[in-house]
């Protein structure tokens, strides 16, 4: 029976692709949208993943001591302030640090050039373990005896956590449903293409093609339509993800939130793209054949 | 070798197509397979070509059993067949050239061979002129031909013609006959089904006639029976 004839089993493919234009548009169209959709929800579950993960190493919350407690008596509050879940690490950092570390950052305020270190207080920078539980952290925080205030990002990590939640379960739903939806196009233009050939799949059948070479064409067929889809599904979810990047960059000035430049997840997504449209392509075509090849 | 060993068939709707037959066709040999109108004739030709299988009774053909055939050896059995319909079955969207290629390339053909091969087989049957034509551009006697020629071209051992000669005038009908003949002299088994008792007279071959799904004569050379043919 010979060897897997590529070529000609490619050429049948495209040749069926042709033969069907306008369902063929639609069907890539469809996996096309299936794609961008799934690839957009998680790359926004993605980046709102990796931003937590680095604000959670950076940030802190900050615990302010109370202007009564002399220093000596702050820096014991050290010990129960590690004991707190959550809580990984404690820095204590005096009045005049403070101060400096607030010049040093605001330069062009020559008011505060001369302030005195005693409007500030001497303060903890607490690092947190789990970004997601930080409010509850930083309520136990705020009952240890002698710290007078806390302060944290309180509002920007409940919204990163939100998006990366509402992310990845619309994802979840979707992906399943369009790439349900997708296989069932894909395999409707095909089953329109086997009924097309039909009188050439009888003559095949009788002169002892076997089912396999009479099955590839239309393997191929749906293969090509997911190849076609992921590679116009990657092209648009590339400019998109460079849109919405530069818009985040340009309203964001704090940068507070960071987007992973689109060079450094390429790979992945195109990766991901071509399985999940060669998975569509061809289970859609095997639904389509599965039942037309008895005898 | 061709072999039906008490054969019946009978069709989902009840029809009883064949009741029984038992019959015998040696390698190298030429019949006709005649008969009227309902006699079961294309039904055995479908139990021949594995589109069917007996109700009971034992199919053998060059070699294969095909009531105990696995589905991996149906495309290995029909290889040894050509097989030419009444309707003809030719893909009207490919040339002539084309409807060759197609089946050659369906049973692992390359390229080269299908070059080589294809301008032989329409030399043979006097279509050379025709290889780039598209079907409906052909007369019916020429679709005939094209039709033999499909049949032909991967080598068959056995060559099975249903009515070949239905959309034919006589001249054309003879010139079929002496064709599928020097087919059979080249080696090939043939068996055609035929109404055209003129034509099965004058070739003096073995002839073997149904009636309402049993064989009713077997003899070589003259068409007996058949009242019922005008
Ligand atoms: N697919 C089918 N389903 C049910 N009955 C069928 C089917 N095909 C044929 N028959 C019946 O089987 C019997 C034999 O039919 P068959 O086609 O073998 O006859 P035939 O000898 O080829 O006739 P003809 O010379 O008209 O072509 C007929 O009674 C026919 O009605
Ligand atoms: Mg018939």
């Amino acid at each position: 029976m010979g060897k897997h004839d590529f070529v000609y089993f490619f050429q049948e493919g495209v040749k069926n692709m042709a033969s069907h234009r306008l369902m063929s548009v639609t069907a890539i169209t469809m996996t096309v949208g299936c794609l961008l959709i799934m690839g957009t929800f998680t790359l926004v579950a993605v980046n709102a993943a990796m931003n937590l993960s680095t604000l959670s190493n950076s940030n802190e919350i900050v615990a302010y001591v109370d202007e009564d407690w002399t220093e000596q008596q702050a820096r014991s509050l050290e010990e129960r302030l590690l004991a707190i879940p959550n809580v990984t690490a404690a820095r204590y950092i005096t009045r005049e640090e403070a101060l400096e570390a607030y010049t040093e950052e605001n330069p062009e305020e020559e008011l505060f050039r001369d302030l005195d270190p005693g409007i500030f207080r001497d303060r903890y920078a607490l690092t947190i373990g789990n970004l997601e539980q930080i409010s509850i952290t930083a309520r136990n925080v705020e009952r240890v005896p002698g710290v007078a205030k806390v302060n944290y990002y309180e509002e920007l990590a409940s919204g990163i956590i939100t998006a990366r939640n509402v992310a990845a379960i619309v994802s979840a739903t979707l992906i399943g449903v369009l790439f349900v939806v997708s296989m069932f196009i894909i395999s409707n233009t095909i089953r329109l293409t086997t009924y097309d050939r039909r009188e050439e799949i009888a003559i095949m059948k009788i002169v002892g093609a076997t089912n396999g070479f009479i099955r590839w064409p239309f393997v191929y067929e749906g293969f090509l339509m997911g190849l076609i889809a992921a590679g116009i599904a990657f092209l648009l979810q590339w400019g998109l993800y460079e849109a919405v990047a530069g818009a985040v960059a340009d309203s964001d000035t704090q940068r507070l939130f960071q987007i992973l430049p689109f060079r450094r997840i390429w790979l992945p997504v195109l990766g991901t793209f071509f399985g999940t449209g060669m998975l569509i392509g061809i289970g859609g075509s095997l639904t389509a054949i599965r039942r037309f090849l008895e005898v | 070798m061709i072999r039906l060993k008490d054969v019946e068939l009978e069709y989902d709707n009840g029809t009883k197509a064949i009741q029984g037959i038992t019959l015998t066709i040696e390698d190298g040999e030429f019949v006709f397979l005649v008969g009227p109108s309902g006699s079961g004739k294309s039904s055995i030709i479908k139990l021949l070509t594995g589109e069917l299988l007996p109700s009971f009774g034992r199919v053998m053909i060059n070699g294969f059993s095909i009531v105990n055939l696995k589905d991996r050896q149906i495309p290995l059995m029909r290889r040894t067949l050509g097989v030419v319909y009444q309707d003809f079955r030719l893909i009207e969207k490919k040339t002539v050239y084309d409807n060759l290629a197609f089946v050659m390339r369906a049973v692992g053909a390359n390229p080269r061979e299908i070059k080589d091969r294809i301008p032989r087989i329409l030399h043979l049957l006097d279509l050379d002129e025709k290889a780039k034509c598209y079907p409906l551009e052909l007369s019916g006697g020429e679709q005939q031909r094209v039709a033999i020629a499909r049949a032909l071209i991967n080598n068959p051992s056995t060559v099975i013609a249903d009515e070949p000669t239905g959309n034919l005038d006589p001249d054309r009908s003879m010139e079929l006959m002496r064709l599928l003949i020097k087919i059979n002299q080249m080696g090939t088994t043939v068996v055609v089904v035929t109404h055209a008792r003129e034509l099965v007279n004058r070739f003096g071959k073995r002839v073997v006639t149904l009636d309402e799904g049993l064989v009713t004569h077997d003899a070589v050379g003259r068409y007996v029976g058949g009242r019922r043919y005008g």
